[in-house]
């Protein structure tokens, strides 16, 4: 029962990673840009937080030098895609790999480097009800604060007027130009935010989830995370929901392997990425309900005047 | 203001000056980032752009890194032309140099050296049964085939890493990760004794001329090319876009099996952890830097290869680290798209309009003209 309890602990805090990276790229795609950039720009967040928390020693300012430097890197892909037109895969993936080199190149000294006592969060008189407690109860603020930002996201995409315009942009941005609104400006705001979010995930991986500095340790979530929001069918709720379902199973390995199952252990390491594809092919079997969820100019790009 | 202006037509010139732009600008990145980090540019643009070619030998260095980048290219850009984007080259690399290495296990002394034909017949197989599935999944359930052919690179990844800690070990090797060294019959044919060029070269170049006349010259590289361009134009003259994505997925699979093949054979000789090298990533700038025309990814990839051998060079000489290879690729990526713009786009000098006198009057005929 213990081990349960902490699996569900476990899961919790691994979701959290997919969820905040997921509703970031949610907010992208919304908009109308697809960012094949995710695991750079979390990849260079990461060697930005955990800098930042070594010789800051604060957590929270990690975050935050994590959040710029995605923002930083969106906004570089936000100008080539969004003013000079280009292909949005290509640039995405030019990002990527950019992450991916310039990452390892800049956290080469922090390889051997580790951060101080890690805090440890409880949440007063709930930590001590049997199973629950210690599920729930004993995580980062950041665990409670991603569940906070989806409700958010959801209210603000749906019931403001912001957000009402955000998706007019992403459905159709000829009509939302039309109607005076800077389409590009934003988009270019939309990618930001997304870009931001996707480094706060990096920051979280490096300084809290696995708190040190390895070359490549984003191992996928960004792409997994990309795969989360055609998942959650562009729904902030449903991206919560399906990275937690992901953190489960990146977490079942250890419980597996905690549990003396005889099974190799890259086997193990292997099922996130095999369930991704599972999933990825049980939702888009339907290609109408696909279609009809999907932001109708999502990946197009557009020119006004043209 | 500057403003982009779309050209009638797209600038043939620019399509060739292009690369060359974002290489210089690369250069010029470069040279800050090493003024920056305290070393003296000249001696960084010479690890990178001089010592590479400055011996027969280097240039044999040059070609083992050159061959596998020009053959997953080629195939990449056949798929990136007809709008297919697969991006787990890394991966079907990865499968082709398992294959490849079985095959070559299966070897004994007194094996024919026939058996590299059959060795690098598996790496091909290899890639496109990884490609395939890719293919399978978005012909039969429409899954996208970026994020598929993605995640199989760290599935493939996973695979190498059991076979190479488990069955494949080789039990006389200390128990380090690594399979037996393959026999002498199964290693790659060299070109020149003492240095580590191999036919691969020969096989890179013919594979060049292939898929020239494959992508121009044929009927069914025609039709791939339509399908990309105008996927609308392409349905209704009745080209099936089905078949196409099973051709472009098998063959940059198949492509990129052979490099793991050679590679497996060739310059390994053995499989390790570290078969992935990055070769698949890197080939997707090497297809587009290369214009996706199959001579350009000649050029394109050796320049790549120079990036290679600069970055470990600037390792060893000038003590920096050398991932700078990958800062330097992905930013030659990053400036490359960025100056195809101007394939399509001029860019025009426009003086900003005197702001009108009498703003309630004017703002009405100027929505109009926005509008």
């Amino acid at each position: 029962m213990e081990s349960f309890a902490l699996l569900i602990a476990a899961t919790l805090n691994a979701g959290t990673v997919l969820a905040i990276a997921g509703l970031g790229l949610l907010i992208n795609e919304r908009a109308g840009i697809v960012n094949l950039g995710a695991e750079g720009m979390m990849l260079v967040a990461a060697i930005a937080g955990f800098a930042t928390a070594v010789h800051t020693g604060n957590d929270w300012l990690a975050f935050g030098a994590g959040a710029a430097a995605g923002a930083l890197m969106a906004a570089a892909f936000g100008g080539l895609v969004i003013w000079l037109n280009t292909n949005q895969y290509a640039t995405g993936l030019a990002l990527s790999l950019f992450g991916a080199g310039f990452s390892a190149f800049a956290g080469i000294q922090y390889t051997q480097q580790k951060l101080g006592e890690r805090p440890h969060f409880e949440i007063a008189g709930l930590t001590d009800i049997p199973f629950i407690g210690p599920a729930l109860f004993r995580q980062h603020p950041m665990v409670y604060l991603t569940i906070a930002l989806t409700v958010g996201l959801a209210w603000f995409l749906y019931r403001s007027r912001a957000g009402l315009v955000l998706r007019a942009v992403g459905e159709s941005p000829e009509s939302a130009h039309a109607l005076g609104y800077p389409v590009r400006r934003i988009r270019l705001a939309a990618v930001m935010t997304g870009g931001a979010l996707c480094g706060v995930a990096g920051a979280y991986v490096s300084v809290i989830y696995t708190p040190l500095w390895v070359e490549g340790m984003i191992a996928g979530k960004g792409w997994i995370a990309l795969a989360l929001t055609t998942f959650a069918t562009w729904r902030p709720a449903r991206v919560l929901l399906g990275a937690y379902l992901f953190g489960g199973v990146t977490m079942l390995q250890f419980h597996l392997q905690g549990e003396g199952v005889q099974i190799p252990s890259q086997f193990l390491t292997m099922l996130p990425y095999l369930a991704t594809i599972v999933v990825l092919v049980l939702i888009s079997r339907n290609a109408t309900w696909i279609r009809v969820n999907m932001p109708a100019s999502l990946g197009k790009p557009f020119f006004p005047g043209s | 203001m500057l403003k982009l202006e779309a050209r009638p037509q797209p600038s043939k010139a620019m399509s060739f000056a292009s690369p060359l732009l974002a290489l210089a600008i690369t250069v010029v990145i470069g040279i800050v980032l090493f003024m920056l980090l305290g070393k003296d540019p000249l001696k960084g643009l010479y690890v990178f752009f001089i010592e590479p070619i400055k011996s027969g030998y280097a240039l044999s260095e040059l070609s083992i890194k050159a061959t596998p980048l020009v053959l997953i290219a080629l195939g990449l850009a056949v798929c990136f032309r007809s709008n297919i984007w697969n991006i787990g080259a890394e991966g079907q690399f990865i499968v082709g140099a398992l294959c490849a290495g079985w095959m070559a296990m299966q070897a004994g002394p007194d094996t024919s050296r026939f058996i590299v034909v059959l060795v690098l017949l598996a790496g091909v197989l290899g890639g496109m049964l990884w490609a395939g599935i890719v293919a399978l999944l978005r012909d039969r359930f429409n899954a996208n085939e970026i994020l598929v052919s993605l995640m199989l690179v760290y599935v493939a990844d996973m695979v190498l890493s059991y076979l190479v800690y488990g069955p494949w070990k080789d039990p006389q090797g200390y128990n380090f990760p690594q399979t037996i060294t393959f026999a002498a019959a199964t290693k790659i044919p060299r070109l020149i004794d003492g240095w580590r060029m191999n036919i691969g070269v020969l096989i890179a170049l013919a594979a060049v001329a292939g898929f020239w006349v494959f992508l121009f010259r044929t009927y069914r590289g025609y039709q791939l090319q339509v399908g990309g361009l105008a996927p609308l134009a392409s349905r209704y003259a009745g080209f099936s876009s089905r078949s196409a994505l099973w051709t472009g997925l098998l063959l940059s699979g198949g492509m990129a099996g052979l490099a793991g093949g050679l590679e497996a054979a060739g310059p390994l000789g053995q499989l390790t952890p570290h078969v992935p090298a990055g070769y698949g990533f890197a080939a997707i700038i090497v297809a587009f830097v290369g214009r996706l025309h199959p001579v350009g990814s000649i050029f394109s990839a050796v320049l790549m290869s120079m990036f290679y051998i600069g970055g470990e060079l600037a390792q060893s000489r000038l003590g920096l680290p050398k991932s700078l290879t990958g800062v330097f690729q992905g930013l030659l990526l990053f400036t490359l798209l960025a100056c195809d713009t101007l394939i399509h786009y001029r860019v025009r000098w426009q003086s900003v309009p005197a702001a009108p006198s009498v703003k309630p009057v004017a703002a009405p005929t100027q929505k109009i003209r926005e509008a």
